[in-house]
């Protein structure tokens, strides 16, 4: 606006003024409404089309009808609540593996890798350019019967004490619990090294050189200051391997056996094979329900806030 | 205590740093007197950072050694070393609250009541109030004293500071340098300061180390340093000086230098290079201690001072003084300020003036250097 004599008078101004500044108040929204489209079409439609779903009754044959059947939760959780232990239990061992095989690689990409960074992080990717289901499948003859691995293992007595502990029956892998932890941890390990590479690669280099300044050796240094600075990237690789991997039925199908079973599987047989769809319906939303809250429950523990 | 009363001088003996095939550090000895103030002033790459990394052990030395207080610390790796370091950034732990950020060096020695230690430490840079905040909550002068109160608290032999006030403004860091002065004097703490702020280094130092090109170009008082560089670098890197090239007439107490048609004399114990009859000489005379005349006035100059001819080119008022610069058959641009005592109607640009000075304050440098060495640039500057 200009501040010369020759300016209009000020009622001329305002209406100029206030036009821009309504327009200018939407820009936000109208931005957001493809996401907010998005969402409604592919995100909160099917989730009340799936929670209706849930308390119908009724067959394939004569259709279904909302009949508010709350039983079918009840019913769903006492019938399968041994797979959903299971995958709890999987996901989170498979979690805990993917955080002490990917800290070390993330820690060494950020800090050490120098010049073959980049090369170092491509690598991390690669097997995303082969079909989730080839590399899965390839596992399978990884940890087959008479391989090199169970060989090896065998050779050195490990199967003996993991089959002591229940991971591995009879001197072999392949349709084991071990078997199913491990496509998991494969599976999604660059989940957890890509965020955990992200929030070490942000640390500034000198904090390391102050606390070594201030009496801190390097393993003090790691305890005090890089981890502490790196858990935003612990928290979110964390749940982006558990969540995933807790819902999961590939692996549990492919490597693991009818002992194995987690409710990824159970809920897939029931939509695919049973055609339960509201059994299947309920169990999603009972996966739903226990990851919102043990997710809630371990943001809220580890507080994380005030770093992000 | 003991330790501090015989005596915990620095010594760095033939120290040097070399990546590849550069050297950022020329072999050098260095020692730093317990309880001074030290200052390493050059312009950036010049080595002085690296030297300061090598004390604290942040940077392995290619060859040499360090020594403090008689014990040989090269080979110890930082934590072992009774040295603290406030860095440029100041490296606060950002998910620490500033108690725990002052308490770090002490927690890690295994001192379980840090409180009233802290406390204290806080109270001295006068931060008593901010104790629970985090770093990123404070101001850039405050966290700056964060800094430097995390280092003193562990007690340090000493205290590294490495362009500690590179990241304030004007105002801040002059009142940040009486700061650091003050408790230096209270804590007699040896501070070692890395800076490429020649005022700073004046201000606040004992004595200066001027270094350029990986070496020490001079060492001394900072009074000492201005009277008498003995290097161009020096003469042009700390204030501005005048260097006027020119024969050498005669020697003997005085020395008379030919410049630019006329006759210059200086006393010889200010002249370090080696002076011959028919040698070239560099006269140095620092801008503040010329006085102005004009051509017309000229006979009312003092006998024996001397005297060169030129004419304003440029003049600036700066309040306290006017700066001028004069063109002259000695020296191309010459710089004159004067203070404004009274104004001065007839000296604008274009007049024809005579620059005259006491003999005494002239100094002689070898004309074989660079006589742009160490002028501050426009890049420098920035």
């Amino acid at each position: 606006m200009s501040l010369t004599k020759e300016a209009p008078p000020a009622p001329a101004t305002e209406p100029v003024l206030r036009k821009p500044s309504t327009r200018r108040r939407l820009v936000p929204y109208w931005l957001l409404l493809p996401g907010i489209l998005w969402l409604v079409v592919f995100f909160a439609l099917p989730l009340v089309y799936q929670a209706s779903t849930s308390v119908q009754t009724g067959s394939l044959e004569q259709g279904y009808e909302v009949t508010w059947h709350f039983q079918t939760y009840w019913d769903a959780l006492t019938d399968y609540y041994p797979q959903f232990i299971r995958s709890l239990l999987y996901a989170g061992t498979a979690t805990i593996l993917c955080l002490l095989l990917g800290y070390p690689l993330a820690y060494l990409i950020a800090f050490k890798a120098g010049r073959w960074r980049n090369l170092v992080l491509v690598l991390v990717i690669a097997p995303f350019f082969t079909s989730f289901l080839i590399r899965t499948l390839a596992w399978k003859t990884i940890l087959a019967d008479g391989g090199a691995v169970v060989d090896v293992l065998n050779t050195l007595h490990v199967l003996d004490v993991t089959s002591w502990l229940g991971w591995t029956e009879n001197n072999r892998v392949l349709a084991t619990p071990m078997a199913v932890v491990c496509g998991l941890t494969y599976n999604f390990l660059p989940f957890m090294i890509l965020p955990l590479y992200t929030s070490l690669e942000r640390i500034d280099g000198r904090l390391h050189e102050a606390a070594g300044d201030l009496y801190a050796t390097p393993a003090t240094t790691f305890r005090k200051v890089t981890f502490p600075l790196s858990m935003p990237g612990v928290v979110s690789g964390t749940l982006l391997t558990f969540i995933p991997a807790s819902g999961d039925y590939v692996n549990a199908e492919l490597l693991g056996s009818t002992d194995t079973k987690m409710v990824g599987s159970v809920i897939q047989t029931q939509f695919l094979r049973v055609l339960d769809y509201p059994t299947a319906a309920a169990l999603s939303f009972i996966l739903m329900a226990v990851v919102l809250i043990a997710v809630t429950f371990y943001i809220r523990r580890s507080g994380t806030e005030d770093l992000v | 205590m003991t330790q501090q009363q015989t005596g915990g001088d620095v010594r760095l003996t033939g120290i040097s740093k070399t990546y590849g095939s550069f050297a950022a550090v020329q072999p050098l000895d260095l020692t730093v007197p317990q309880g001074s103030f030290f200052a390493l002033l050059g312009a950036s790459g010049c080595g002085k950072t690296t030297t300061l990394r090598m004390i604290a052990g942040l940077e392995e030395a290619t060859t040499g050694t360090v020594t403090l207080g008689g014990r040989d610390i090269t080979g110890l790796p930082p934590y072992k070393r009774p040295v603290n370091t406030v860095f440029q950034s100041y490296a606060l732990f950002p998910h620490l609250d500033i108690t725990e950020n002052v308490a770090f060096g002490l927690r890690r020695r295994g001192i379980k009541s840090v409180k009233k230690q802290v406390d204290d430490m806080l109270e001295l840079v006068q931060l008593g109030d901010f104790a629970r905040r985090r770093p990123h909550q404070l101001s850039g002068g405050q966290q700056q004293r964060v800094a430097v109160a995390r280092a003193l608290i562990n007690h340090p032999q000493v205290l590294l500071l490495d362009e500690p006030l590179g990241a304030l403004d004007l105002k801040l860091r002059r009142q940040m340098q009486l700061e650091l002065k003050r408790i230096q004097t209270e804590v007699g703490i040896t501070f070692i300061h890395v800076t490429h702020d020649q005022e700073e280094a004046m201000t606040m130092a004992d004595t200066v180390a001027v270094m350029n090109a990986g070496r020490v170009e001079q060492l001394g008082d900072p009074a000492d340093l201005y009277e008498n560089p003995r290097t161009t670098f020096v003469a042009n890197f700390l204030g501005t000086s005048n260097l006027i090239e020119g024969e050498v007439v005669s020697t003997g107490t005085d020395i008379v230098v030919s410049a630019g048609g006329g006759k210059l004399r200086l006393p010889a114990d200010r002249c370090p290079a080696p002076t011959a009859n028919g040698g070239r000489l560099l006269l140095g005379i620092r801008p503040e201690k010329i006085s102005l005349a004009h051509r017309d006035d000229a006979d009312e100059i003092a006998e024996g001072r001397n005297r060169v001819t030129g004419r304003i080119v440029d003049s600036s008022f700066i309040g306290v003084s006017t700066q001028y610069v004069v063109e002259s058959p000695a020296g191309k641009s010459l710089q004159v300020y004067e203070q404004n005592v009274e104004r001065r109607a007839r000296l604008t640009p274009g007049a024809e003036v005579v620059l005259h000075w006491n003999p005494a304050h002239t100094f002689g440098l070898d004309a074989a250097q660079d006589i742009d060495a160490g002028v501050e640039t426009v890049e420098d500057a920035a």
